[in-house]
């Protein structure tokens, strides 16, 4: 089936329009004598269409979305999990929502505080001394970090230090953010458990390494249990720690990076601290330093002097990296995380840790009669099934399992992540589901392995059926991409 | 299972070497371009680059993710294979017949180390074995 819609462009017509303005009662001005060159030659191709068939079409368009509003959302590595409306009204508070970024501060001193109070109360999960909170997202982040790790080394006339140590089963990100920040990025191998290998990654210690990036709990959800002789290695190489705190739900109040030798690390608001996200933002990736670190932090940072919160730049900051966003980030995003840390408190926070963890196990469990769980043990807020052994026996991909998954009512869990697991799927139940969703999901996955068993690939191939396109052609979109509309004449 | 060549020299991760004189033509093993699925893209190296053997020198994109492939030997870029640029899904129709590098080889006794296609076989019926 497929049940597609027309573009904005498709239904645009001449000179239909939803707005009307007055008749011009003051002189025209001269377009191209004010703009100079920057006065366009000819008006953009805007659709041109009236209110009602604007709003049909979004409205059209967001029926065909799938939201952990919908349902349940295991999308490994993503965190989807339900964000407390309480979140959205306090973001929508005039005070905060209508607040203008250029507002003499006196008249903003409540938005000041919650950014100089989220701050605070970030660095005292994490263990940091200091945060900024101007990365638009974790990736983003990334880069800062490792910006002021980079900084950090040419402070001390260590800037021949270019390597980057990332183990195999890092973030994609880890090795894109290192070598965007221009270093060289060096793979570390992981042991049979999963964890990053203590020898291989004391034999690539020398002179030339700048930092390591480690993911604990790694992508395999497995947390590192030699992190303290990891960091410890890599200090003593003359190295800092970057903490990829991408995926911090199974470590909220149970253990802070900063007491396990990490300098540096960055957060993503949007997941763990509960804001929507998917879909490409917005999302917040505020990065905590140590004290050695403190200095070189993007400017402007809030602090507070006599009572009074106020912003301080870089003529105040000469080490500062400089800004790496406009204003201070993605100020809605960072109201709602605040609101979330006010709700739930340090244990509230605990308990979080704890439910990411159980869901995640026992799940696990249940999936485990089906599928070969990717690594031995417990694990820690999600987990990874080799979906090998069921493509060599049924022909059936993960590939497909997720498309069958789509008309079970789901979004599907991740696959083909990480690249270190054949057909791998990765699974992130979250906290906030309960026993019985995670129930109905397993009874899903079962009655789809039993059909893969009885009825082979074939029975997949047409899969999804319940939605508007069943499989895009992500080959030739990847091999051709047409980015934009292409206008007939 | 995927196909192994007898006359050519294979490296664990995947890649093919063929050597004529000092010229050695490398690419991507049949098991490799059905086990990253669809190439979308192909960066190659420049021509007159020195790589190391093992060293990663081109990377292959597939619609599951970016694929390094390593050098199987030393040497020099001589010439890259441009009929990938726009057409990538050559490696996919048949591997060993698109080569993505010709080096210069520097050291001909690196090749010793590397399996011959009894070797290479066995390497794979084990990995199809485990579901990769």
């Amino acid at each position: 089936m497929t049940r597609t819609m027309e573009t904005v462009f498709e239904a645009s017509r001449k000179g239909r329009k939803g707005y009307a303005l007055p008749k011009l009662d003051v002189p025209a001005a001269d377009c191209g004598a004010v703009l100079g060159d920057a006065c366009r030659k000819e008006a953009p191709r805007l659709p041109e269409m009236a209110e009602v068939d604007v709003v049909r079409h979004f409205t059209g368009l967001s029926k065909m979305n799938y939201s952990v509003d919908d349902g349940f959302y295991p999308l490994g590595s993503c965190t989807m999990k339900y964000n407390p409306k309480l979140n959205e009204a306090a973001a929508r508070m005039a005070g905060f929502a209508l607040a203008h970024p250029l507002q003499p501060e006196d008249t903003v001193q409540g938005a000041l505080k919650l950014l100089y109070d989220l701050g605070v109360m970030l660095g005292e999960v994490t263990g940091m001394d200091a945060f900024t909170l101007q990365p638009a997202a974790g990736a983003h982040g990334e880069q800062t970090g490792l910006m002021m790790i980079k900084a950090w080394h040419e402070s001390r006339g260590e800037g021949h230090r270019n390597k980057i140590l990332v183990p195999d089963s890092a973030h994609g990100t880890n090795p894109a953010s290192a070598t965007v920040t221009g270093f060289d990025t060096v793979e570390v191998a992981s042991d049979d458990e999963g964890m990053v290998d203590l020898d291989s990654l004391k034999s690539l210690l020398d002179d030339s390494v700048a930092g390591l990036m480690l993911t604990n709990p790694n992508t395999l959800g497995i947390f590192e249990k030699h992190v303290l002789e990891l960091t410890d290695a890599v200090h003593k190489a003359g190295g800092l720690v970057y903490y990829d705190g991408a995926n911090a739900n199974a470590i909220l109040g149970k253990t802070r990076p900063g007491d396990m030798g990490f300098d540096v690390l960055h957060l993503n608001l949007h997941k763990t601290f509960s804001t929507p996200h998917g879909g490409g933002g917005p999302g917040s990736g505020a990065v905590g330093v140590k004290a050695i670190l403190e200095p070189f932090l993007p400017a402007p940072i809030v602090t507070c002097r006599d009572g009074r919160y106020t912003l301080v730049g870089a003529e105040e900051r000469p080490k500062s990296i400089g800004r790496v966003r406009s204003f201070y980030g993605n100020f809605g995003v960072l109201v709602r995380a605040y609101t979330y840390l006010r709700t739930l408190g340090a244990e509230g926070l605990e308990e979080v840790a704890e439910m990411a963890v159980l869901n995640a196990n026992y799940l696990a469990k249940k999936l485990s009669g089906l599928y070969p769980l990717a690594h031995k043990g417990c694990c820690m807020h999600e987990f990874v099934l080799n979906g090998g052994p069921l493509k060599s026996e049924t022909g059936v991909s993960s590939m497909d399992v997720a498309k069958a998954l789509i008309d079970a009512g789901y979004h599907p869990p991740t696959v083909y992540f990480p690249l270190i697991v054949p057909e791998a799927l990765m699974v992130e139940p979250t906290e906030t589901e309960a026993m019985e969703t995670l129930d109905k999901f397993a009874a899903s996955m079962e009655a789809i392995v039993a059909r893969a068993r009885s009825e082979g690939p074939e029975a997949f191939h047409a899969m999804p059926e319940s939605t508007p396109i069943s499989r895009p052609d992500e080959t030739t979109a990847a091999r051709n991409p047409v980015l934009r509309w292409q206008f007939e004449d | 299972m995927a196909k192994v060549l007898q006359d050519l020299k294979y490296t664990k991760d995947h890649e093919w070497i063929k050597v004529d004189g000092n010229v050695g033509t490398v690419g991507i093993t049949d098991y490799a371009q059905s086990a990253m699925g669809d190439v979308v893209y192909v960066e190659l190296p420049e021509e007159g680059q020195e790589v190391k053997a093992g060293e990663d020198f081109v990377v292959v994109e597939s619609v599951k993710g970016a694929n390094d492939v390593f050098s199987p030997v030393s040497g020099t870029v001589k010439e890259i294979n441009e009929e990938l640029d726009g057409a990538p899904e050559l490696l996919n129709e048949d591997a060993y017949s698109h080569w993505l590098v010709k080096l210069e080889v520097s050291d001909r006794s690196e090749l010793d180390s590397l399996l011959d296609a009894a070797a290479y076989t066995k390497l794979v019926e084990e990995l199809e074995a485990e579901g990769h």
